[in-house]
């Protein structure tokens, strides 16, 4: 019976998929387990017990101290403070640096002038400098501009660092679209801006999503910049974050650092959750065929 | 005049980033070049005195193990990163229907800042907590998973932890990638009874060249900038064997107060990148302009 | 540098008007104590600072040992932006104050007569050339040994009070399953032992020749060779894991009995205490084998910022930092002791008497000196290059003569 036994391999296949699929889901979710076990778990257990294994009894304070008690200096305020910093932050940064991509983006892929290769090759090799070699001249830069100490001064920084990625994205999209398109509409007597706005812009929404995604994760996560050019009450999260976790000679509290983490990676993880659909799509869209 | 406003609207619309670009990219290079001829300790100082940083890095043997470890951890992680996004990638496009749930696990690790995921990760890999110790409580004593605390091999360990991070980004630009492959051609071929595994190998794979070098790209920009990854797993240890540039430069630059040493470094770097990141360019832009 | 000069001028001369309290004193304090017990001392003196009608805002940047600090420092300062006062240690300061960037606080330091109540070389720590340039909080102690006292009485050890005495009692150990050193394989806990080492092997003179003058003739000599010889040993009594452990799992393993002893500066004491442990009693102190006294010190430098009202904040924040009642309150809280010699420590513990009774001692026998591996004793660079050359050793099978060679050839290349 060849069909039976085609069928009974399909079945194992498929069950041999899963478990393939599943053994993977748990090399990406082993750090996630250490850090919501120890979470959970009182210094005490942490200090007798096992570094990786369920928590005898459940506790949730180390979260709370994680969000509102936690010291950072002299405040013990957890991280809630310094949330506020980071989202003032990231918001128009991540804006301006897409929008400024987007249309950069409009430009290298669709008005080609002479020397569009070279200043987008230009723009692209910007995002490989290490970020290191440019903290020490940007703060002589932010200190001229007088924007040192300043969330904007961060917004800054962030857009002009972004400004590769964000281009590229848009202009690898872009690059798709039939060149025809703009001459039809510069026949019917549109401009440069009333054809990004009316007719590219409307179909940007998958590489929007895909570029903000990006760059938020990017400046969500920075630390070399926020603890760089912020001072006291500009500090982002990954400044508070840090300041949790990585005392040197204090006494460590793991469980208040790991919820500490995981909290201020909740708006990232939140926007891959709600926008990683989305994400994929974007993708398929054609942003990243070249 | 406003006709040739509007010819020019295109490049004046993207001369300021372009600028920004220029400035603060290249002008920064400049900079750095300039400060690695200098003897710059604590502050930069703009005195020329020569090659003397360069002779200094060059016979430091803990910059011989970062460039060594560079090479290793790059091509490794760009390597095993793309194989596995492909592979996830392919085994995800088979009408999974857990598919949402599976891709976002696999996807995470990029919303999580490294700061406190190395600390889960030291924990798996310490012979003494995770793994090794996990495995030999389940009774086969025999077994060995120590790579953490072997110089020779801790460089893999941050290979490992550096896959975890990045490939899930990479299963979705591939995902992505299948997804947009004409659905026509694949059925066709299917029709014609073509093996599955020959469909993928001669039909969708070749067809996503452009992927691939784009994967390439945020693989390499990621792999030349690890350095939380390193900091937070190893500390660079034991000794300093799993130093990587980018940790040597921040060490030179801001523990040590040697910033001309550290400008040298980077100018090192850089090159590497140029090395790199060129001959994409040009094969990229080349092909489009055909 | 025009800049920088402008800067000083300005400072010293608006120091000198600024005696008299105007406005309300402020002061953003860059500091790296973040964490519960360090955060709860520097309150201490953020409440003085309030109470003296003076607003304090907090600028903390905890990470490396104060190199995440560094980092955001060096952006302040070139961004024209420093802070009032800085968390700085050991040569630091001064390399600092080489940058024109540094106030002057000797009106404060002189008023108060600083050159009294400090040892002589910690006091030396806080002048840049002639003036006085930084305030010091607390005096570290680094060249300890911490026991689990059971372990050691099961075992029927005494305290080491040389290194082949603590070799036997780690033979002892280990052939009783014990791991003998409880150890975190990184670079600066390598450096930490290795200076205890370095210290009891060769002696004062040995250790301020190599460490702090960089003699290359003591450097490269076999003294060396011997102190490398002991940390290959060293190797032997650490457990397999020790790689990247952070300290304070290593004094866990100290209280729980899985180790006998750690060698780590006084800080460790607070990790005992947090677990309720008792000294003298669960836990044993005492100096590492040999004589002399490591001392990290930790102060606090000003730096040159324009406004009254902040150069108010700076005098009185130096005045704080060297009163009687900060100083106590401090270091009770951090397990150090206080850098002025004149506070009573009836309410500090027996470690703290031991380690105050040995500061006086070494200050009078000229064995007090700056640890290395803490950056008390020599620039970045230079410490740096020893570090590497120390944790190279330690973490591969290079032999002591290597050592000693690429040691001299690391210092020389830092220069």
């Amino acid at each position: 019976m060849p069909h039976r036994q085609n069928r009974l391999g399909r079945i194992a296949l498929r069950w041999g998929l899963y478990i393939l699929l599943g053994l993977f889901a748990l090399y990406y979710l082993m750090p996630l387990f250490v850090m919501v076990t120890t979470s959970l778990k009182s210094l005490e257990e942490i200090r007798t017990g096992s570094l990786v294994a369920l928590p005898r009894d459940v506790t949730f304070e180390p979260w709370r101290t994680a969000w509102a008690h936690a010291c950072t200096g002299i405040q013990c305020e957890g991280l809630r403070p310094y949330f506020w910093n980071s989202v003032m932050l990231a918001v128009p940064a991540v804006a301006i640096s897409t929008l400024l991509g987007a249309i950069n983006g409009y430009v290298v892929a669709q008005w080609r002038f002479k020397g569009a290769n070279i200043i987008f090759s230009l723009m692209l090799f910007g995002c490989f400098i290490p970020f290191q070699v440019v903290l020490l001249p940007m703060a002589r830069v932010l200190g001229m501009l007088g924007l040192a100490g300043s969330i904007s001064g961060l917004v800054f920084v962030h857009v002009i660092y972004g400004i590769g990625f964000t281009t590229l994205f848009f202009r690898n999209y872009y690059v798709n679209i039939p060149v025809e398109l703009v001459k039809a509409a510069k026949v019917d007597g549109a401009g440069f801006f009333r054809i990004f706005w009316a007719i590219f812009l409307p179909l940007s929404l998958p590489i929007i999503v895909v570029t903000v995604i990006w760059q938020f994760t990017q400046i969500w996560n920075d630390f070399l910049f926020g603890v760089s050019f912020s001072q006291a009450g500009t500090q982002p999260i990954t400044v508070a974050l840090n300041n949790i976790v990585n005392s040197t000679t204090g006494v460590k509290e793991y469980n208040v650092d790991m919820a500490a983490a995981i909290i201020a990676a909740l708006p990232t993880l939140l926007v891959y959750v709600v926008a990683g659909k989305y994400f994929i799509r974007g993708l398929t869209a054609g942003s990243v065929k070249g | 005049m406003i006709e040739w406003l509007e010819r020019q609207l295109p490049k004046i619309v993207l001369a300021p980033s372009f600028f920004a670009v220029l400035v603060f990219v290249y002008g920064f290079i400049v900079w750095t070049g300039w400060v690695s001829l200098t003897r710059s300790r604590l502050l930069p100082k703009y005195d020329i005195v020569g090659t003397i940083q360069y002779d200094r890095l060059f016979v430091s043997p803990r910059w011989d193990t970062a460039m060594f470890n560079l090479a290793v951890f790059g091509a490794l992680f760009i390597i095993i990163s793309m194989l596995l996004g492909l592979l996830l990638a392919i085994l995800l496009d088979q009408r999974i229907r857990t598919e949402g749930v599976i891709r976002t696990i696999y996807l995470y690790p990029m919303a999580l800042s490294m700061i406190v995921t190395g600390t889960a990760w030291k924990w798996i890999l310490n012979p003494g907590l995770g793994i090794e110790a996990m495995v030999k409580g389940w009774g086969f004593e025999n077994f060995s998973f120590r790579w953490l605390v072997d110089p020779d091999m801790a460089i893999y360990t941050v290979v490992i932890a550096g896959v975890w991070q990045a490939s899930g980004f990479v299963m979705a630009l591939f995902l992505a990638g299948l997804r947009s492959v004409d659905e026509e051609i694949i059925k066709a071929a299917q029709i014609d009874g073509i093996p599955t595994w020959r469909i993928y190998s001669a039909i969708i794979i070749p067809s996503m060249a452009p992927i691939f070098l784009s994967a390439f790209i945020v693989l390499a920009h990621l792999a030349i900038k690890a350095f939380d990854l390193v900091i937070a797993l190893t500390g660079g240890g034991p000794g300093y064997s799993t130093d990587l540039p980018a940790t040597y430069m921040y060490a030179m630059a801001f523990s040590r107060g040697d910033i001309g040493q550290a400008a040298a470094s980077a100018m090192v770097m850089m090159l590497v990148v140029f090395a790199i990141v060129v001959p994409y360019l040009y094969s990229e832009l080349r092909a489009k302009n055909d | 540098m025009k800049f920088t000069t402008y800067i000083k001028a300005s400072v010293v001369a608006s120091f000198l008007v600024s005696g008299a309290a105007i406005a309300g004193p402020e002061a953003e304090v860059l500091h790296w104590w973040t964490s519960g017990g360090e955060a709860k001392s520097v309150a201490v003196l953020q409440q003085e600072f309030a109470d003296n009608g003076g607003t304090w805002t907090d600028m903390p940047v905890a990470g490396g040992g104060g190199d995440a600090a560094m980092t955001a420092l060096r952006a302040r300062v070139l961004s024209g932006n420093a802070p009032t006062a800085v968390q700085l240690k050991g040569p630091a300061i001064q390399e600092w104050y080489e940058e024109g960037v540094l106030a002057d606080i000797s009106a404060v330091a002189e008023a108060q007569n600083w050159a009294g109540l400090l040892p002589a070389s910690i006091a030396g720590h806080m002048m840049c050339e002639g003036t006085w340039c930084a305030a010091p909080v607390n005096v570290h102690r680094i060249d300890w040994i911490w026991a689990n006292a059971s372990v050691l009485e099961a075992n029927g050890i005494t305290m080491p009070t040389t290194w082949d005495e603590f070799n036997a009692a780690a033979d002892k150990l280990a052939a009783a399953g014990i791991t003998p050193l409880a150890h975190g394989g990184q670079a600066w806990q390598d450096a930490t032992v290795f200076e205890a080492v370095a210290l009891g092997i060769g002696g004062a003179d040995f250790f301020r020749k190599a460490f702090v003058e960089l003699d290359e003739a003591t450097l490269t000599s076999d003294t060396m060779v011997a102190v490398f010889d002991q940390m290959r040993k060293m190797r032997g009594y650490v457990d397999d894991n020790f790689s990247g452990r952070d300290w304070n799992l290593a004094t866990a393993m100290v209280m729980n009995g899985e180790a006998g002893f750690q060698i780590m500066g006084d800080w460790a004491k607070g990790e005992f205490l947090a677990a309720g442990k008792v000294p003298g009693e669960d836990f044993l102190c005492q100096s590492t084998p040999g004589d002399g006294f490591l001392y990290n010190v930790d102060s606090f430098a000003m730096f040159a910022v324009d406004g009254d009202d902040k150069q108010a904040g700076q005098a009185l924040l130096a005045e704080l930092i060297m009163g009687q009642n900060f100083q106590k309150v401090f270091n009770l809280n951090k397990g150090s002791i206080p850098a002025r010699i004149d506070v009573s420590l009836d309410e500090f513990d027996i470690c703290a008497h031991i380690s105050s009774a040995d500061m006086a001692a070494s200050n009078e026998g000229g064995s007090l000196l700056p640890s290395y591996a803490h950056g008390m004793a020599l620039r970045g660079a230079q410490s740096g290059a020893i570090t590497d050359v120390v944790t190279a050793h330690f973490n591969s099978d290079m032999s002591s003569a290597d050592a000693v060679a690429q040691l001299a050839a690391a210092v020389k290349n830092s220069m």
